[in-house]
């Protein structure tokens, strides 16, 4: 009865960013009424299905106390990639995609064996990453490469109607896919769940026989996927490929992680949320938008007040439950009973 | 009534040496079905070591393990746990961010169409604990349950994993408190009414009695003997977990003791009145005077440690005043006590004192540098003058001041910390056994040094394990037990009797 009005405390973060993006839009849609359209708010995902992709396997990464920088990088490495064997190479999108996706999972293989292997900090890693990966970019094109492949085209400007003449692009059913396949890792499986365990305490589930090194090998690898997935929806979406694309976009995607209610520490989350920090984060850009007088940069000075929030209520949280922990009565075994248990067996000395 | 064939284990003749220590030698031990045995002694004394030998974390250099009338070798933990031996230890090996049934069952959690069945897992969990008459949400998360549900839950863990016939609880109540403590005996018992044989590892003498059958006391490495726990008194208990030194040492001069024992002429350097620190140690008083060295006796996790710390800043207290020279205290760090001149011999100097990469010099000027500020910088001629100075004074055995300390025995690195805090010339000196893990000779030294430290007029508190010692040094004794300060002893009450009896709290 009652208790199914009760909020268990560990969704509070994901709720609070739900509840921040439904009033946000609101808001939006009552002040603009270009916003209570429907189209508007498909163009949010529309907008951000890469983000989403990427932020999603950022997710997993966090989530198991790692962390990804190479995530921009491999997006703008993907697309030039991509686009200059389309163009110079004259292979079909067909070969290309796949191949691609290979690539960022190969890649953050390779990091996620390096970090297991040889013990080196996640954060290391994934920054040589990122340095080689957006340095591979440049090498392989300084200029902008267009794209100009048939199916790649089509699949660019193939648009999914939904309610009356509002539309998705196929990025967002893929999108979709990639976070429902999360979801589901994340909560129903035994690699999931080790995710969860190492992020919480890496040591224990290391005791627990959990097998640690293959997960977050794996972790990487699914997180290189997104990124190259992530940079086949950007490059599509624009259809071309540069080395200056998704400059600093880890930073966005880490932030949309933190916002959807993940610890940044890991072990606490859930991949649902993260959804929800990427349009918090494309809802401030619309909202900018249909201001009309705010400098775009609005958005990064509230992204980063926002992450900024979301990281202190965090460690508030850790730290009263930490209070909580040690508070308690003064231990003592009772006097009596020790003389009681003392008595019988001890001789008057 | 000790049937052989209620022996499920035996471990005979068991030795094993480390570099410089030998850890265990020719120790006997043997577990009965459905009995919680405890295994008593002091740091140093070879417990932990006899564990991780019967848990395969360590092989023995000699010795037998006779599990269920079969001769076994346990290879690794994994080895152990399949032969039905589980380990809990004191610090919590689960995940607080999973829930409770996850903790449980992850690694063998029920699945369906191969995604996890939360359903049955959670009902699982629920069967799992009510065996033991727990009943909490497993749905929740193990963080947060107390620190007595969550030991519990490593405890049905270990105990579903593999059908254990033996566990070992490592220190399980050190962080309980009484209620909690009466929970987890509760399951204890209910599991010795089921036949499991338990290990049980603490320092708290009333939890000894209150609930295990048989006592095994090792001291030095050694075995001292096996016990019907009602047939051993308090007192029986602690005389053999202390013991006596039996190597002659040379003695030290007490001379001066009179001198202290006629009265304090001075205000005291030190006062504590009525501090504490909830959890760690009741509120005592405390005065300590000039030019004399106090001594502080009780068991393991009695409080010594714990005065130690706060009287140096290390942890703050909740309760009570502490004055320095009259002044009230206000800021309790360890760097605001280096500058008021109260320096602190840490208990593990592995872990909490020497720098093991740094040679002698730089560890010797570690704290002297501290207390300067670190803008103002030695040079490099005059921190080797010091280094030089202190090392021919104490006589610390090393080949240049230049010397990695890792390098150094054990005694000479105790030596060097002394020699920090002695460069800082501290009015006050905590000593937190400086002897411990050094070899007799080397023992001696520190001790005569402490000595003639106090005639020089510092004030000295000396924490040591071994009775005998802390009596030696000594001008005046602080007797703890249990995290509580019972007496002070002086002049013809310092000895060894009264001092046992008064720990045992008979």
């Amino acid at each position: 009865m009652s208790r199914s009005f009760k909020i268990d405390r560990k969704y509070v973060p994901m709720l609070a960013t739900i509840c921040l993006f439904v009033a946000g839009y609101v808001i939006g849609a009552i002040q603009y009424p270009g916003m209570a359209r429907p189209q508007t708010f498909f163009n949010l995902f529309i907008d951000n299905a890469f983000l989403l992709i990427a932020s999603t396997g950022l997710t997993l990464v966090i989530l198991s106390g790692g962390i990804d920088l190479s995530v921009g990088a491999v997006i703008a490495l993907t697309s030039v990639a991509a686009a200059y064997l389309m163009e110079h190479t004259g292979l079909s999108s067909l070969i290309v995609i796949p191949l691609m996706l290979l690539m960022g999972a190969a890649f953050g293989a390779l990091m996620g064996g390096i970090i297991h292997v040889f013990k080196v900090q996640p954060f290391i890693v994934t920054l040589a990453g990122m340095f080689f990966a957006r340095g591979m970019a440049f090498f392989i094109s300084l200029d902008a490469i267009t794209i100009t492949d048939p199916f790649y085209r089509t699949l660019s400007l193939a648009r999914i109607h939904l309610i009356g003449k509002s539309f998705v692009s196929v990025h967002v059913i893929i999108a979709f896919v990639v976070l429902a396949v999360f979801m589901y890792l994340a909560h129903l499986t035994h690699f999931g769940r080790t995710v969860y365990a190492m992020g919480g305490n890496e040591q224990s589930a290391r005791l627990m026989g959990l097998a640690v090194g293959r997960t977050k090998v794996l972790v990487y690898t699914l997180g290189g996927f997104c990124s190259a997935l992530a940079g086949l929806v950007f490059s599509n979406n624009l259809l071309s490929g540069h080395g200056l694309y998704a400059n600093g976009l880890e930073m966005e995607a880490i932030a949309a992680v933190i916002i959807g209610g993940t610890l940044l520490t890991g072990g606490v989350g859930y991949v649902f949320g993260t959804m929800f920090g990427v349009l918090v984060n494309g809802l401030i850009q619309v909202l900018i938008i249909f201001n009309g007088e705010l400098s775009s940069w609005w958005t990064r000075i509230v992204i980063g007040l926002l992450t900024l929030v979301f990281i202190l209520v965090q460690s508030t949280f850790a730290s009263m439950r930490r209070r909580q922990a040690s508070i308690k009565p003064a231990r003592k075994r009772p006097a009596a009973a020790s003389d009681g248990l003392a008595a019988p067996d001890t001789p008057p000395s | 009534m000790a049937d052989s064939d209620q022996v499920i284990l035996t471990m005979k003749g068991i030795s094993r040496a480390f570099p410089g220590v030998q850890a265990l030698q020719d120790v006997d031990f043997n577990l009965r079905r459905g009995e919680i045995h405890a295994l008593m002694g002091e740091n140093g004394a070879g417990k932990s070591t006899l564990i991780k030998v019967l848990t395969g974390v360590e092989a023995p250099d000699t010795g037998v393990i006779t599990l269920e009338d079969k001769e076994v070798q346990v290879r690794s933990p994994q080895h152990a746990q399949e032969l039905g031996i589980s380990t809990v230890y004191q610090e919590i090996n689960l995940c607080p961010n999973l829930t409770v049934a996850e903790n449980i069952l992850i690694g063998r959690e029920p699945r369906r169409t191969g995604r996890i069945d939360w359903k049955r897992m959670n009902a699982q969990a629920v069967d799992i604990l009510e065996r033991v008459d727990i009943g909490i949400d497993v749905t929740q998360t193990l963080g947060s349950y107390s620190v007595a549900i969550q030991q519990m839950v490593a405890i049905v863990r270990a105990l579903d994993v593999a059908s254990t016939k033996i566990l070992i609880l490592d220190e399980p109540t050190s962080s309980l408190d009484t209620y909690e403590t009466d929970q987890l005996f509760s399951v204890m018992r209910k599991l010795k009414g089921q036949g499991t044989a338990i290990i049980f590892i603490t320092h708290f003498i009333d939890q000894v009695y209150e609930i295990s059958d048989r006592i095994t006391i090792l001291r030095n490495g050694k075995l001292v003997g096996d016990y019907d726990t009602n047939s051993l008194t308090h007192l029986e208990l602690v005389s053999n977990m202390l013991g006596r030194t039996l190597v002659e040492l040379d003695s030290v001069s007490k001379s001066r003791s009179k001198l202290v024992a006629d009265g304090h002429t001075s205000d005291p350097v030190m006062q504590a009145r009525q501090l504490g620190s909830t959890g760690a140690i009741d509120p005592f008083d405390l005065d300590l005077y000039e030019g004399e060295v106090v001594g502080f006796a009780g068991l393991l996790g009695s409080g010594r440690t714990e005065i130690a710390n706060l009287l140096f800043g290390v942890d703050k207290p909740d309760h009570g005043t502490l004055a320095y020279n009259g002044k009230a205290v206000k800021k309790f760090s360890p760097l605001s006590s280096i500058e008021r001149g109260v320096a602190l011999s840490p208990e593990d100097r592995k872990a909490a004192g020497i720098v093991d990469e740094l040679s002698v010099r730089e560890n010797i000027v570690l704290a002297m540098q501290a207390n300067r500020g670190w803008l103002r910088y030695l040079s490099s001629a005059k921190q080797t003058e010091i280094a030089d100075k202190y090392i021919k004074m104490l006589n610390i055995v090393t080949p240049s001041p230049e010397q990695p300390v890792k390098n150094l025995s054990g005694g000479n690195q105790q030596k060097v910390i002394l020699a920090r805090w002695l460069a800082t010339n501290p009015q006050v000196l905590i000593l937190d056994e400086p002897t411990r893990g050094i070899d007799v000779g080397a023992k001696t030294e520190i001790q005569k040094l402490v000595v003639s430290l106090a005639e020089e007029g510092k004030t000295c508190i000396f924490i040591s394990s071994e009775l005998e010692e802390v009596l030696r040094t000594s001008d005046r004794i602080v007797v703890l037990r249990d995290q509580e300060k019972i007496t002070e002893l002086t002049g013809d009450e310092m000895n060894e009797t009264l001092i046992m009896q008064t720990i045992a709290g008979s």
